[in-house]
C-alpha cells in the first residue's frame, strides 16, 4: 500500500526497520503485556499479513489470554490463511479501504487493492470473525461517506471506524491535499447521524471530527503511558505509535528489559505521564481538563511549536492555537504525494 | 428479545491480574460484577430470558430477579453487545 495519508514514518524503508523480534521475543512480551493487565492485542503494522509466523503468534497471544485483532489492508488475507488464523484463536479482523468506490479506493492506495480487500471482508465474515472496516477520513474520500456506510452493512461487520487523518509522517507531506472543508465534515456528521438511527446498535459507527476542527484537544492514547503501549517490530516500546519523533526519548526495548519495567520504570513512559510535567496554560488549566485531555497529543505540540512539553496547539487557551486555525483554512491542493518505500520523500 | 446470546466476537473472562469479571469485545473491554457476568454466561442463545430469570432464581433461593436482569438485557442490548438469537 501506498497511502499517501500513512502515519507511519516518512523513513520506513529504512534500515532500522529491518531487524525484527523472533517469534519468541514476540510471544514473550506478549505474555509480559497479559501479567501487567493487558487485555488487548492489536496485530498492526505496516501489514502484519507478511509475518510468516502470525498464525503462531495469534495461537500464543490466545493462550496467554489476550483478545487479538489482526489490521491488515487485507490484500493477503488469502482463504487458506484466513482459516489457519480462525484455528488458531485470532479473535478480530479490522480490513482498511481507502474508498467505497473501487477506482477511487486504487486511486488513493496507489494500487489495485479493492477487489482483494471486499473479498478479504466477505472471507472473514464468512469464517464468523467479527468484522470492523476501517477507512481513513479526508478531503478526498468524505464526499462518499454514504456508500461507506452502505458498503459497511452489506458487508456484515460490526463496526466502521471512521478514523480522520492524523497528521504525523506521510499525511504531514500532503496534509494541503487532505485537509478536509468545515461543510464536508458537516455533511459526514449528519450522514453519521441518519445511518445510526435507521440501523441502531447493529453496527458500531465511530466518528470522531479530526484534531485540527476542534477547540480542545483529545486525551492522545487515553494519556500518555496510561492504558496503551506500542511495541515497535524492532522491540522498541512506545507510549504511542508516532512518539519515536520526539527527540531526546530514549525507548527501552523487549530484548533487553521486561514489559513490566519498561512500563513502570522507563524514562520514556514517566516522561509525559500524569499531570507534573505540565507547563502554562496546562499547569493551571481554567477548564480544569488536566486529567480529561492529559494535555492533548506531544508529537503534535513538537510539530507545531517545537517544544513536545508545550500545550496541545489544538486548544483554544494555547498561545500557538493560531497555527492549527491557519492550517485548517490553507487546505488548497488535491495533488498526493504517494508514500514509497524506496524513495526518500521530499518534506 | 427471545434468546439472547452475545454478539459474534464477545467474550466472556475472568481477568486473573484485576480479579474480575469482563466482556471482551473488538477493541474494547467492559468491566461486569459477578452477577452480571452470570446473567451473560447464560446468554448462550439456548435460554431464554424467562429460563435465565428462572436460573438465577432458583441460584439465589428462590427471590425476584426478573427486573435486574431484564434491565441488565435491555442495557446490553442497546449496546449491541447482546443479539436475539432467533433474528
Amino acid at each position: 500500500m501506498h497511502c499517501p495519508y500513512c502515519s507511519n514514518p516518512v523513513d520506513i524503508g529504512a534500515e532500522r526497520y529491518h531487524h525484527e523480534l523472533s517469534t519468541d521475543d514476540w510471544i514473550r512480551t506478549f505474555r509480559q503485556a497479559r501479567g501487567l493487565g493487558v487485555l488487548q492485542l492489536a496485530l498492526t503494522g505496516g501489514e502484519p499479513m507478511l509475518r510468516r509466523d502470525l498464525v503462531a503468534l495469534c495461537a500464543a497471544a490466545c493462550e496467554v489470554g489476550l483478545y487479538s485483532s489482526l489490521i491488515t489492508a487485507g490484500t493477503l488475507f488469502t482463504p487458506e490463511r484466513a482459516r489457519a488464523l480462525k484455528a488458531a484463536g485470532l479473535d478480530h479482523v479490522q480490513i482498511s479501504i481507502q474508498s467505497p468506490d473501487a477506482q477511487d479506493n486504487n486511486r488513493i492506495a496507489g494500487n489495485r487493492s479493492f477487489e482483494k480487500k471486499i473479498a478479504a471482508a466477505r472471507l472473514a465474515r464468512e469464517l464468523d470473525f467479527p468484522l470492523t472496516i476501517n477507512c481513513v477520513l479526508h478531503r478526498q474520500n468524505l464526499d462518499r461517506i454514504e456508500e461507506l456506510l452502505q458498503l459497511t452493512l452489506d458487508l456484515g461487520a460490526q463496526r466502521l471506524e471512521l478514523a480522520n487523518t492524523q497528521y504525523y509522517g506521510w499525511a504531514v507531506v500532503n496534509q494541503e491535499a487532505l485537509l478536509p472543508t468545515w461543510e464536508q465534515l458537516r455533511r459526514g456528521e449528519e450522514a453519521v447521524k441518519r445511518f445510526r438511527e435507521r440501523v441502531g446498535p447493529r453496527v458500531d459507527v465511530l466518528w470522531v471530527l479530526p484534531d485540527f476542527y476542534e477547540d480542545l484537544p483529545k486525551p492522545c492514547m487515553g494519556g500518555w503511558g496510561r492504558t496503551a503501549l506500542v511495541v515497535s517490530p524492532d522491540g522498541a516500546v512506545l507510549p504511542c505509535q508516532a512518539a519515536s519523533t520526539i527527540p531526546g526519548l530514549a525507548f527501552a526495548n523487549v530484548r533487553e528489559h521486561d514489559l513490566d519495567w519498561i512500563w513502570n520504570e522507563s524514562e520514556a513512559f514517566a516522561r509525559f505521564r500524569g499531570t507534573d510535567w505540565m507547563q502554562e496554560p496546562c499547569r493551571s488549566c481554567p477548564l480544569g481538563r488536566q486529567e480529561e485531555d492529559w494535555g492533548g497529543c506531544r508529537c503534535q505540540a513538537l510539530r507545531l511549536t517545537g517544544d513536545p512539553a508545550a500545550t496541545d496547539p489544538v486548544c483554544r487557551l494555547s498561545p500557538h492555537h493560531e497555527r492549527v486555525v491557519s492550517a485548517r483554512e490553507s487546505a488548497q491542493t488535491d495533488e498526493f504525494v504517494y508514500r514509497a518505500m524506496k524513495r526518500p520523500a521530499r518534506v | 428479545m427471545t434468546r439472547p446470546r452475545l454478539v459474534t466476537g464477545a467474550r466472556l473472562r475472568y481477568d486473573e491480574v484485576r480479579e474480575e469479571h469482563v466482556l471482551l469485545v473488538p477493541e474494547g473491554a467492559v468491566r461486569l460484577n459477578p452477577t452480571a457476568a452470570e446473567v451473560l454466561g447464560l446468554c448462550d442463545g439456548e435460554h431464554s430470558l424467562d429460563d435465565i430469570v428462572g436460573v438465577l432464581s432458583q441460584r439465589y433461593d428462590g427471590s425476584d430477579v426478573g427486573d435486574d436482569v431484564r434491565d441488565l438485557v435491555d442495557a446490553m442490548t442497546q449496546r449491541g453487545l447482546l443479539v436475539d438469537s432467533a433474528a
